[in-house]
């Protein structure tokens, strides 16, 4: 068995075990619905951690993508008198249009300028949602009809749980199949260093555009299975925080592994949820804790772990 | 004629208020290769701490002194308890980082202060001067006066002052500044410092035009940064220009397309700008290593 089967394995083997877990531990609806939010939540931080941690490209404006697949789900139906799961396609496919249409200007910058340009980005399709009232319903947001599959009402927090772990699960397998072919040899090389990657004959830009628009897939998807799951969506989806808390998800979770963006996912899904009891003190609560991972826990908890272990075990 | 110069002035002011943030990024990112997300809370902090000092009974000049001081307590603080353990970290990793200490603050700011919106009487009297047709805000002169005296006086600091010389000495090279006998963690933490000073005296100058709330922070942040970006970040003529640009556009697009995307403007030019000029309007070329 090659080194990156065994990884995929034990990646996969860990989520499947949680998956399956979880609803043992916690069995109430509500835990079941926040759990349901974890999974599509690192659904989308596993896009980006493929951007980030593999390619070594920032977005500070991936909610963008999250939110277009968002609305698309709810505006579908709504407008256009589309079903629900169509609607949903259509906006990971503008998703992904997007991010085909704007990746290759944008991911020609480098560092602070590629960070300000995803920065606007996002800021401008919050912007949009916000904007246009009469469309998306302006900041009050916008309501959300029932999936129905085959004449089958998709309801309740176990089915929802189910799906929602299924396609985080999917999700997964695409990116450990991505960082090991070819292309995640590339992504890992143009991390390093670009022009060493394109004297060795990597298609640098191409590359690049082609992590970005899985990131955004990614994103739209999980943007889409939220307005499902929550049959209501507001711009807040979609806006400057939210894209934050999915790149805070990668980073505390560990740059570049899988497993980190699902625990950062979980982390920052959860926490809010228990920082309600703080009632006025929840901001700055989360400030403190956002601020003391960062400085405690610099390399993200799963790859800080894991070297724990590493040191331990020759001992 | 005097549409024209009523938005020409409109956007000056806001200009110079973003070209204060934009400079205290540029100060902030010289000294440390820091991008300081939380430089908006300074502009919040200048005009909070005010209005509730001045609501207190404190005279308005006393109540502007200590917001500044508040102000300059909260960046060095930021500095030594949040940039300086965090040191070596990526630059993702930082930002995210200043990105927390700005929720923080904010949450701070709501706890201490309310979620209201404030005002603080204008400096010298809300009659407007009349110019070419023009209404004009006494207060506008006072933005514009304050940010230029404040470009100013950093520049002077900078270049005539052993202290400046030594803040752009570890901005050139840090290793080597420091060889030289420099103490670049003090440099680092005056730069932290006046850096949230002038965004102090920003927030303090415009609160009698535009109001004040705990969270004007953030979006303040993220239109300085942009401005910082637009003149080519590290440059601080760069900034001061970035800043005037945008709120010129933001005004002008406001006033003859819509006003409902003003806030988007700023995000819009800077996407247009990159494309065109990935390194800013006078950003140097950099070269990468191999």
């Amino acid at each position: 068995m090659s080194p990156g089967t065994r990884t995929k394995l034990v990646v996969l083997g860990a989520l499947g075990l949680a998956l399956v877990l979880v609803p043992f531990l916690l069995p109430s609806a509500f835990h079941l619905r926040v759990a349901a939010l974890v999974w599509i939540n690192a659904t989308a931080a596993l896009g980006l951690a493929l951007l980030m941690g593999l390619a070594g490209q920032v977005s500070l404006g991936h909610a963008g993508f999250f939110g277009i697949g968002a609305y698309a789900t709810a505006l579908g139906p709504k407008h256009l008198g589309l079903d629900p799961l169509l609607s949903m396609l259509l906006g990971v496919a503008a998703a992904a249009g997007l991010a085909l249409l704007v990746g290759r200007p944008i991911l020609r910058l480098k560092g602070h300028y590629l960070a300000v340009a995803t920065l606007g980005l996002g800021i401008l399709v919050h912007l949009v949602l916000v904007s246009e009232v009469a469309i998306t319903g302006g900041p009050d947001g916008v309501q959300v009809p029932r999936l129905v599959l085959f004449g089958w009402r998709v309801a309740g927090p176990e089915v929802w749980y189910a799906i929602t772990g299924i396609v985080l699960l999917l999700a997964a397998w695409i990116a450990l199949n991505l960082e090991d072919s070819s292309t995640g040899r590339a992504l890992r090389a143009l991390h390093d260093s670009e022009i060493a990657a394109s004297v060795a004959g990597v298609d640098v830009a191409r590359h690049k555009l082609v992590v970005f628009v899985i990131a955004a897939v990614y994103a739209a998807t999980a943007g889409g299975l939220l307005a499902l799951f929550n049959r209501f969506v507001t711009p807040d989806v979609a806006g400057f925080l939210r894209s934050i808390e999915l790149v805070t998800m990668v980073v505390i979770g560990g740059m570049g592994s899988i497993l980190g963006a699902v625990v950062g996912a979980a982390l920052l899904t959860v926490l809010p949820q228990a920082l309600t009891l703080f009632h006025d003190y929840e901001h700055a609560v989360l400030g403190l804790l956002i601020i003391l991972f960062m400085v405690f826990l610099r390399q993200g908890i799963v790859p800080g772990l894991a070297g724990l272990l590493v040191r331990r075990r020759p001992a | 004629m005097a549409e024209l110069v009523q938005l020409l002035f409109a956007g000056l002011t806001t200009g110079a208020v973003y070209a204060l943030v934009a400079l205290g990024f540029t100060l902030i990112f010289q000294a440390s290769e820091v991008v300081n997300f939380a430089q908006g809370e300074f502009v919040m902090l200048g005009g909070m701490v005010t209005v509730f000092a001045y609501q207190a009974g404190l005279p308005l000049p006393l109540a502007a002194l200590l917001a500044v001081l508040v102000a300059v307590a909260t960046g060095v603080l930021l500095h030594r308890l949040a940039i300086e353990p965090a040191k070596g970290a990526t630059v993702v990793t930082l930002i995210i980082v200043t990105i927390g200490a700005s929720i923080l603050i904010r949450g701070l700011a709501q706890l201490v202060f309310d979620k209201q919106f404030h005002a603080l009487p204008a400096f010298s009297g809300d009659a407007p001067l009349r110019l070419l047709g023009a209404a004009i805000l006494p207060q506008s002169l006072w933005v514009l006066g304050g940010a230029a005296a404040i470009v100013f006086g950093l520049w002077l600091f900078m270049e005539r002052t052993l202290l400046g010389k030594a803040v752009r000495a570890t901005a050139a090279n840090r290793l080597a500044a420091e060889l030289v006998g420099i103490d670049t963690r003090l440099v680092l933490a005056l730069a932290f410092a006046v850096s949230a000073a002038i965004g102090a005296v920003g927030g303090i100058l415009v609160t009698p035009i535009t109001l004040t709330s705990y969270a004007v922070g953030t979006l303040l942040a993220l239109k300085g940064f942009a401005a910082a970006m637009l003149g080519g970040i590290g440059n601080p003529v760069g900034a001061v220009a970035g800043g005037l640009l945008l709120g010129l556009l933001e005004a002008f697009a406001a006033g003859w397309i819509s006003s409902t995307y003003k806030d988007g403007v700023a995000f819009l030019v800077i996407l247009l700008v990159l494309f065109a000029l990935p390194h800013g309007l006078l950003g140097r070329r950099a070269v990468e290593r191999v």
